[in-house]
């Protein structure tokens, strides 16, 4: 009979994977929100496995802020190219072009028009009828009620109060025209499973998430990394080099680096363990107001 | 959990062999639910620093407990509902020992709050039961476990809590203990077992302390560890319900799923339902290679050796050993749903990756959840729980949810809202069709040849008739079925030996499970024909009123029953006396809650081949006129 059990992780992995079928047998056209971070990776290997030995029948979509490290858009492109994947990357032109940023605008502005607000105009624009976000329920405190299988109107609002009930393996895909579903598979997921899965099936992340000398300012007991010329000169001038890596990705200027020597993924799972600083604490936007979670994923914002 | 510093490695590869145990608890404010699950939580040292600095921070601000860290605050997510000091939904929290991890479905426990219940149940393989041993086994400790017992959790740990309010007295443990066991005996939960413990002191819930030395069971974290639970999937009955299909090129024609049930193995007979064939499992194939074998609850793919025809929602079973496959059956049902039921609604059912539609035929009994006494009633009201008859569209593959929760489970979904309104639970019961037939096996095998034992002239002298039908076809609400009633009566009173085949009986029995889309109402057509048919036969005259929107489905009704016999009569009305007639239809379609009202949306073609064209004002000329009609036919003398 104990031939007959499986691992955390390899049961973590059959439930993923049997939502993403479910999702490709019963959307017209879902999209798979790639983010490039770490959780993302492991949503992407999934999908590869859940339609081995065919590929995966739906593309990836990037919300691009225009203010990401450098970093992680050279994996990017190279790691698409690399396995062939139906890469979309969408950014809001118009934001861009009038030079919004969170040095200018604030982390919160910033975060709506260029986050936010890309994300719902790409949505919209391709008619997604379902998308998959890498999101999981330990990470955040609302997060932990949430469904896999999120119900959003056609304003891709949440509705906290208002969610459908989720029973066994059984998903409710019923949407009319123009209301949507967001689909989190590894809702189940801990960091620690995470960064387990990443070891046992040696999948690529980032470089930025192990540690190496890198320029960085402090900024109200934040280390943010100098990535490009549009941090104003006076931080940059204050740059140090320092041995740091980044516990979350997102845009460079609201990402805090941490200090820290691990290099290697056991490394980081052994500072994780012991050190423990959670890890959206490093992301400035979750601190702007209490519960700021939860209105931006009211707001459409995963 | 310990980590040393100088192993990581070793830790890693010993972190990965562990399993995982979903866990459910249910419990109110008072019960200190929140404060055992954090403490729970917090004594497995795996809250991270920052949580707690948190914790202080929104202590001070709303906390609830003075001085001491208020635990329940970690876990209540929502931002109003923290203002509120309430847990509402369902929340899962996760946490790890070097044994296992642990995903906690956190549901309120109050009346209001059972489908929180029973969403955060569904895929428990544990309940904890909160018991405040102040107030030892109360009505909430009965629904709680009646619907513990009601998902199949096949685990109870009881935990009474606040020992240390009752003086940590082995007595009130004990008596506790038997109250329990003499109320549980009524369900058919198979593991029981009592904690006491005190989930603000610490005692018994990770460390025993030292205020319970009576006690010598485990404390919850250990049982909790140990329990052993991979042994409750089903590993007998295959059950293999195709969930995708794979065809990335001509070659490669996969089937997906997760297991629900059951071993496959590589060479192993399989059939597909619905379609009875049979082959051999080719490959089980997944990105890391191929397996000689898959059980519940992997996601794999099979291959067959021979091209069979399979789609979404098929299932492969081994010959041996078949599912039910029928389109009736009994079940217990929560609702879910604000709004009550209707129970003329026509549901999408969702069950075993197969989709299709579903009417509750009947209401056996509601349960109430905390005596568990039986009544009846009319419809379901959010929460409440009963026993109803479904009947479906299509056949659906299954198993009582008691030997089988993957294929005995289903969700309904609102046709309207979308919104999923009601779950059910299989029950193993015969359904109508395996139930023994009341006709001898001699008598089946006449009417099957045909050899009927009295001859069509013998009728028509009996009755002073001929056995024909009368159709009346119009719009909806354009008066055809008054013509119809005043018709039968007529005749009735003339002696006539005439039955009408009334539109509304015939959808609430025979064709109950059918709804108002063009392909049902056809079918719908076809079975009302073939009565007439029957009843001519047997020389009685048949009146029908149906809408029969066109030229076609009228034919082939006429084709059924017999050209010669077949009399079509038009009601003439215009679409406004319609709509005033029967406004609600025509309302409901304003409102965009039905579709395909012929005469509107779906077009209603009008014979130009009827015998008697009416207007429905005219009820009495009418008469008149189909008594000579009749007549004139020799279909029933005018007297």
């Amino acid at each position: 009979m104990d031939n007959y059990s499986l691992t955390n992780l390899r049961e973590l992995e059959a439930e993923a994977i049997h939502i993403i079928r479910e999702v490709a047998a019963e959307f017209e056209n879902p999209v798979m929100l790639y983010s490039i971070g770490k959780d993302s990776s492991v949503m992407v290997r999934l999908a590869e496995k859940a339609f081995y030995p065919g590929k995966v029948p739906f593309p990836l979509m990037h919300i691009d802020s225009k203010w990401k490290f450098q970093e992680m858009i050279d994996f990017r492109d190279s790691y698409a190219k690399e396995k062939g994947w139906d890469l979309i990357v969408h950014y809001n032109k118009e934001g861009f072009e009038s030079g919004v940023g969170p040095f200018t605008h604030g982390s919160k502005v910033h975060t709506d028009i260029m986050k936010t607000q890309a994300l719902l105009a790409g949505l919209n624009k391709y008619k997604f009828d379902a998308a998959f976000g890498g999101a999981r329920r330990d990470e955040e405190k609302s997060r932990a009620k949430e469904r896999i299988f999120s119900f959003r109107d056609k304003f891709h609002q949440w509705d906290p109060k208002n969610q459908r009930p989720e029973l066994w393996n059984i998903y409710n895909s019923r949407v009319q025209k123009g209301e949507s579903i967001r689909v989190f598979p590894i809702s189940n997921w801990t960091e620690l499973d995470i960064w387990q899965y990443i070891r046992l099936e040696n999948i690529p992340i980032v470089p930025l998430y192990y540690a190496k000398e890198r320029p960085v300012v402090e900024m109200d007991g934040t280390l943010v990394m100098v990535d490009d010329e549009r941090m104003p000169k006076e931080l940059r001038d204050k740059a140090e080099m320092r041995m740091v890596r980044f516990r979350t990705l997102g845009c460079y200027p609201l990402t805090g680096a941490i200090e820290s020597e691990a290099d290697t993924i056991e490394k980081i799972v052994e500072e994780m363990m012991t050190v423990t600083v959670s890890e959206r604490t490093t992301r400035v936007i979750d601190f702007d107001q209490e519960a700021s979670m939860e209105q931006k994923k009211r707001e459409g914002y995963f | 959990m310990t980590t040393k510093k100088l192993n990581i490695q070793e830790f890693l590869d010993q972190d990965q062999k562990k399993d995982l145990l979903r866990l459910l608890t249910a419990g109110s404010v008072d019960d200190g639910k929140s404060t055992l699950i954090g403490r729970l939580m917090a004594d497995s040292k795996m809250l991270y620093e920052d949580q707690l600095e948190a914790l202080h921070r929104d202590s001070k601000r709303i906390g609830h407990a003075g001085e001491e860290i208020d635990y329940a605050l970690l876990l209540d997510g929502l931002k109003a509902e923290r203002e509120q000091g309430i847990t509402i939904d369902v929340a899962y929290r996760y946490f790890s020992t070097a044994k296992r991890k642990f995903i906690i479905a956190d549901t309120p426990g109050h009346e209001q709050y059972t489908r929180n219940m029973i969403t955060g149940g569904s895929t428990a393989n544990l309940a904890i039961i909160l018991i405040d041993a102040r107030y030892g086994v109360i009505t909430q400790t009965k629904r709680h476990t009646y619907l513990a017992n009601l998902l199949g959790i096949k685990h109870v740990v009881v935990a009474i809590n606040k020992m240390d309010l009752a003086d940590y007295k082995q007595e009130r443990f004990e008596e506790i203990k038997a109250d329990y066991k003499a109320f549980v005996t009524q369900l058919d939960i198979p593991d029981v077992n009592f904690i006491p413990l005190s989930a603000l002191k610490g005692d018994n819930v990770v460390d025993k302390g030292e205020n319970m030395d009576w006690y010598h069971g485990p404390c919850l974290l250990e049982f909790l560890e140990n329990v052993h639970v991979s042994s409750d999937r089903n590993f007998d009955d295959l059950r293999f319900p195709v969930q995708y299909v794979l065809r990335p090129d001509i070659k490669f024609r996969g089937f997906s799923t997760s297991v629900a049930s059951g071993i496959i193995k590589k060479g192993d007979e399989v059939m597909v339902l619905p379609s009875m064939k049979k082959s051999k499992v080719e490959k089980i194939v997944t990105y890391e290679g191929e397996l000689d074998y898959a059980f519940p609850p992997q996601s794999v793919t099979v291959t067959l050796e021979d091209e069979i025809d399979i789609s979404r929602g098929d299932m492969l079973v081994h010959p041996d050993n078949l599912p039910r496959v029928e389109r009736q059956f009994e079940a217990m049902l929560v609702w879910m749903d604000e709004t009550d039921m209707n129970l003329s609604t026509q549901f999408y059912i969702k069950h075993a990756n197969n989709n299709t539609k579903a009417r509750i035929d009947e209401i056996k009994y509601k349960v109430d959840v905390n005596t568990l006494e039986k009544s009846n009633i009319e419809k379901f009201k959010l929460n409440e729980i009963g026993r109803v008859v479904i009947t479906t569209t299509k056949p659906l593959y299954f198993d009582p949810y008691k030997k089988n929760h993957q294929t005995g489970s289903f969700i309904l979904i609102d046709p309207v809202t979308h919104n999923t309104v009601a779950v059910g639970m299989i029950i193993d019961k015969l359904g109508s069709s395996s139930l023994p037939s009341r006709i001898t096996d001699v008598d089946k095998a006449k009417i099957a040849l045909g050899e009927a034992l009295i001859k069509p002239e013998e009728y028509v002298q009996k009755y002073n008739q001929k056995g024909e039908t009368i159709w009346i076809t119009g719009l909806h609400g354009s008066g055809k079925n008054e013509l119809a009633f005043s018709l039968e009566k007529k005749l009735f009173d003339n002696g006539a030996a005439v039955v009408l085949i009334d539109g509304s009986s015939v959808r609430s029995g025979l064709s109950r499970e059918l709804d108002f889309s063009p392909a049902d109402r056809a079918e719908n057509l076809r079975r009302v024909a073939h009565i007439c048919k029957m009843l001519n036969d047997q020389g009685i005259i048949t009146i029908a009123s149906y809408i029969s929107r066109n030229e076609s489905l009228r034919n082939q009704v006429a084709e059924i029953i017999g050209k010669d016999r077949f009399h079509l009569f038009y009601m003439d009305a215009d679409l406004e006396y319609c709509k005033n007639n029967k406004p609600e239809l025509y309302e409901m379609l304003e409102q965009g809650k039905t579709s395909g009202l012929p005469g509107v949306d779906l077009e209603y073609e009008a014979p130009n081949n009827a015998k008697l064209v009416f207007k429905p004002e005219q009820n009495e000329e009418n008469l008149d006129a189909i008594l000579d009609y009749l007549a004139i036919n020799k279909v029933f003398p005018n007297h």
